[in-house]
């Protein structure tokens, strides 16, 4: 799939250890996976690699292989742990499709990969060749069948004896593979050594020097024995960006985010994926004076984020789809009395406990719309690592402004993905104002709704002259305890026309490729650069494709409804469930759509189109393309 | 530690309040309702304690002990249901310069809210709470409550509850970190204003419970206690209440107890007749979460700027001598 990209795909040569100086080749792109058991340290490697090849100045995108079990058992298909990392010469938005280059510690994790779909037709493997001689003749047989079914497959496999070269240097070796295979990476792709080193220092950094000296030994080990032993060698032309560039994955991002928007506390309970996101701002948020409170559940996380933003101190919590869906009456609470709060929803495979490893948009429509009655709150989604950053500082910026709930909805594709972007500069106008304690007005009432807006200004504990009981109850503008029906709905009336206050102040979104053709591509969120990539391969076709990426879901902004009436067909793209209409009963009148076209559908009275995943795996550019072109074929115009 | 900038209010004329500054709308609890003698008792406090209505805050969850708030003339904060101790520490977390007091029922905290309870108390921040307990819900019309007794008629139990009632007392005792623990009956309100000022004047979680009579739907369940005074055991300690000459007429049946002695405390705490009413624990020494977490350095921009910088410091790749040169060319 990385065909038009990719210079040469290495597949097809023999290996045959040499000591000739080798050429190497340049490439577009390519992308390599390094897998192992859990604990063998491939994530650690992995991540080395990208942040070396970063700091050469290629662009990089880092996916996470995650299985679901702290240990899972070693050796098995299921429990394969490691990394796959995109490189590329240019700026690389998403993780890309197959796998060009794949290191494995094992056979089983290696099989694994090629069940799943995720390695390229003939890639190269570099696999570790100790179970050849294991003890277990049971090991021995499954490891020569499946070197045997691979290479007849066409992949090629080179044998790395990764545990006996690591022997000569360290005790134990499932401790040191990992830099020992870093080294060799750095070979093949030409990476600076001597960014090696540093990286090293860099991990290593708390521990004493006898840990790094020994680990830059593997890491030069393994760079000598590609040098000496493999017959390939890939160069991937970078350009070293001008700016300072800071890399880091999606959960730091949003981290970061959190100490440049000036907020002062977050509340969360541990959950997977988004617990690293708080495992970050445990460490450095008190730097800035800030704290991070675990609390005993995910409601009371919510109640205390509310209450420290009550008192004057916007707060956030951060969790993923279960947990936010405990939360949900609590954001109710904050809707009804209109008290600001960040919620960061960062995605994980539902329902129930579903999938908590792995990527999915499910949440978009308990964002939208969870908690009971009509609880408008706003929605958005980054769609870079970037995006996780500056949306933190937007979020707290409009919870202020409008007292309103903003919903951050992040992903676990974002979360673990690594990639650099321009070094933020600090401004203090992200930061929160001080809390108001000056005297009320008199007569000011603490609802006094803006006829036109919506907008109240909300009055803080401290604050002479402004003391009233909030109330999550139906209520006056002097937040007084109110049923009757006129009163109802004039907070109902008031809260709602905030949305649309802010909708207002918003611009519609950009449209990837022409402004108009035949196909628009909608998404939101992680998906932004596969679908951008899958317009840009579909262009080069001649194909005239665009796509639209929504940043702002709720409200949303004006002016889609005109973009789509530019194109024959309009398609939604994202990472969740809808039905399929080659599903025997399934037809225009049972079909579920997935979410963002059952949102755009229902706003737009276009006839919008869906193809979805669910599959707990990022979207691929190459599926978006095949099912561009397949409904292509089909066309029809739309309405 | 520095204290944050709305602590630093400096008074220039010393403000007495009177009780009027404190009292909100008309309650609406039915007459007869312990309620109303809790609002009399607090209200009181407020006074005495001279606190400013803006800087004192009510926080309660739902229920008929939650409507207080709208009652007092102070910030409140009715939330939902079971909530209140979260949102009561969010506030203080953010705002200790606040005085934050809890207003809770025994369906309120003892069931839907135990889980907060239970972690509340662990992490002894600085709040005054009062359990209404009138051993029945109330607002949802006569449902059996965790601390309704064994053979409760109810709604929810029409032949009888068949459930040990809870022992708020013994359960906020047994949790590692407790600091104050008191009780307190509607019917004595003389002792029932000593033990929330000794309550709010203690620097932790202070929990009081206080049973409260629900003429509605248990109008018969604490008419034992009212009639035989000696079925009441009031604690007394040269560190804790001092029972006056006028009260000790009536209450005859008194007991001293030496409220650091957790033992007895956990002792006194399970006895059912007679009834303790008093101060059966406090421990000044356990430390507020609040004062363990709140960092020593004042937020100004430069010093988020500097610590934000900081961490940035440590991801950036920076560019090149060359790529510099050539930028500034």
């Amino acid at each position: 799939m990385n065909d038009t990209l990719t210079a040469d795909s290495g597949v097809g040569r023999k290996t045959s250890p040499t000591r000739e100086t080798k050429k190497a080749v340049a490439l577009a792109e390519h992308i390599v996976e390094v897998i192992s058991d859990s604990g063998e340290g491939a994530q650690r490697c992995g991540q080395s690699l990208a942040a070396i090849a970063a700091r050469m100045g290629n662009g990089i995108w880092t996916t996470e292989i995650i299985p679901a079990e702290i240990q899972p058992p070693a050796r098995s298909v299921a429990g394969a742990s490691g990394i796959r990392i995109r490189m590329g010469s240019r700026r690389v938005t998403n993780g890309g499709d197959e796998t060009d280059v794949v290191v494995a510690f094992n056979e089983q994790v290696l099989l694994g990969r090629v069940q799943a779909g995720e390695l390229k037709q003939g890639c190269t493997i570099l696999l570790e060749s100790m179970w050849r001689e294991h003890r277990d003749p049971k090991i021995v047989a499954s490891y020569a069948k499946v070197v045997d079914a691979l290479a007849n497959d066409g992949y090629r496999v080179c044998e790395v004896p990764l545990e006996r070269e690591c022997l000569t240097l360290v005790s134990d070796p499932r401790r040191g593979k990992n830099m020992f295979v870093l080294g060799m990476l750095c070979n093949i792709y030409s990476l600076d050594l001597k960014l090696g080193h540093e990286q090293i220092g860099r991990i290593f950094g708390k521990k004493d020097e006898k840990v790094i000296k020994s680990n830059q030994q593997l890491l030069d080990a393994g760079w000598q024995w590609a040098e000496r032993n493999l017959d390939f060698k890939y160069r991937i032309p970078a350009t070293r960006s001008a700016e300072p560039q800071i890399v880091v994955n999606g959960n730091t991002a949003i981290a970061l985010g959190v100490l440049a928007s000036g907020m002062e506390i977050c509340a969360m309970y541990p959950i997977t994926p988004a617990t690293s996101a708080s495992h970050f701002l445990s460490d450095v948020f008190e730097r800035v004076g800030g704290i991070v409170h675990q609390a005993e559940d995910e409601i009371a996380a919510c109640a205390f984020a509310i209450g420290a933003s009550y008192a004057g101190k916007c707060a956030v919590t951060i969790s993923s789809g279960p947990g936010i869906s405990l939360k949900q009456e609590a954001i109710g609470l904050a809707v009804m009395a209109e008290i600001p709060l960040v919620v960061v929803n960062v995605q994980r495979g539902g329902p129930s406990t579903g999938q908590p490893t792995k990527v999915e948009q499910g949440d978009l429509l308990q964002a939208c719309f969870g908690s009971h009655g009509d609880a408008p709150k706003v929605v958005i989604a980054p769609s870079s690592i970037e995006d996780c950053f500056y949306s933190i500082i937007t979020a707290r910026k409009i919870a202020e402004t409008f007292n309103m709930v903003v919903v951050v909805l992040s992903d676990a594709s974002l979360a673990t993905a690594q990639q650099p972007f321009p070094r933020p500069r600090f401004s203090e106008d992200w930061l929160a104002p001080p809390v108001d304690q000056s005297p009320v007005p008199e007569g000011a009432k603490p609802y006094d709704w803006d006829p036109v807006t919506g907008l109240i200004r909300r009055f803080v504990p401290g604050q002479p002259g402004g003391m009233h009981t909030l109330t999550g109850l139906a209520h006056d503008r002097l937040s007084h305890v109110a049923y009757d029906p006129a009163n109802n709905e004039e907070g109902l009336r008031h809260r709602s026309l905030k949305l649309a206050a802010l909708q207002k102040t918003l611009k519609t979104p950009p449209v990837f490729g022409d402004p108009e053709g035949d196909m628009l591509v909608v998404g939101w969120g992680s998906t932004k650069g596969a679908i951008e990539e899958a317009v840009e391969r579909l262009r080069a076709e001649g194909r005239k494709v665009s796509s639209l990426h929504l940043q702002f879901i709720q409200p949303m902004p004006s002016g889609i409804r005109e973009i789509m009436q530019r194109f024959r067909q309009v398609i939604v793209v994202e990472a969740n469930w809808s039905d399929s209409l080659e599903d025997q009963i399934i037809d225009e009148s049972n079909r579920r759509y997935s979410a963002l076209a059952m949102i755009l559908r229902a706003r737009t009275l276009v006839d919008i189109d869906c193809w979805s995943e669910a599959r707990g795996q990022p979207i691929k550019p190459g599926a978006i393309c095949a099912v561009v072109r397949e409904r292509m074929k089909h066309g029809g115009t739309q309405q | 530690m520095t204290m944050p900038a709305t602590q630093c209010l400096i008074r220039l004329h010393q403000e007495h309040h009177s009780l009027e500054d404190y009292q909100g709308g008309v309650p609406r609890w039915c007459s007869g309702c312990g309620d109303n003698a809790i609002l009399a008792a607090i209200q009181r406090v407020c006074r005495d304690e001279d606190l400013r209505p803006e800087k004192t805050m009510f926080v309660s969850g739902i229920g008929c002990s939650s409507r207080l708030p709208h009652y007092m003339k102070t910030y409140g904060f009715h939330g939902i249901h079971g909530r209140a101790f979260p949102v009561a520490e969010g506030i203080k977390m953010a705002r200790p310069d606040l005085h934050v007091f809890v207003n809770t029922g025994d369906g309120d905290c003892c069931s839907i809210g135990a889980a907060h309870w239970i972690h509340a108390i662990r992490y002894n921040m600085n709040m005054t709470v009062m359990l209404h307990d009138n051993h029945v819900y109330g607002l949802t019309k006569k449902q059996a409550s965790p601390t309704s007794p064994l053979g409760l008629k109810s709604n929810t139990t029409p032949r009888g509850s068949q459930l040990a009632a809870l022992n708020p007392l013994s359960v906020t005792l047994g949790v590692q970190n407790v600091s104050f623990v008191a009780q307190a009956v509607d019917w004595v309100p003389e002792v029932m204003y000593d033990i929330m000022s000794a309550a709010f004047r203690h620097r932790g979680f202070s929990f009081v419970r206080i049973i409260q009579r629900c003429p509605e739907f248990l109008p018969k369940m604490f008419e034992p206690w009212l009639h035989d005074p000696q079925k009441t055991l009031l604690l007394s300690h040269k560190d804790g209440l001092q029972i006056s000459a006028g009260l000790s007429k009536t209450y005859r049946n008194q007991q001293e107890h030496d409220p650091s002695n957790i033992d007895r405390a956990r002792e006194i705490a399970s006895l059912e007749d007679p009834l303790p009413v008093g101060i059966l624990y406090r421990n000044p020494q356990v430390p507020c979460y609040e004062d363990l977490r709140h960092p020593a350095q004042m937020r100004t921009p430069e010093f988020i700027r500097a610590g934000f910088e900081a961490e940035l410091d440590k991801v950036t790749v920076w560019p090149d001598q060359d790529a510099q040169t050539q930028r500034a060319a």
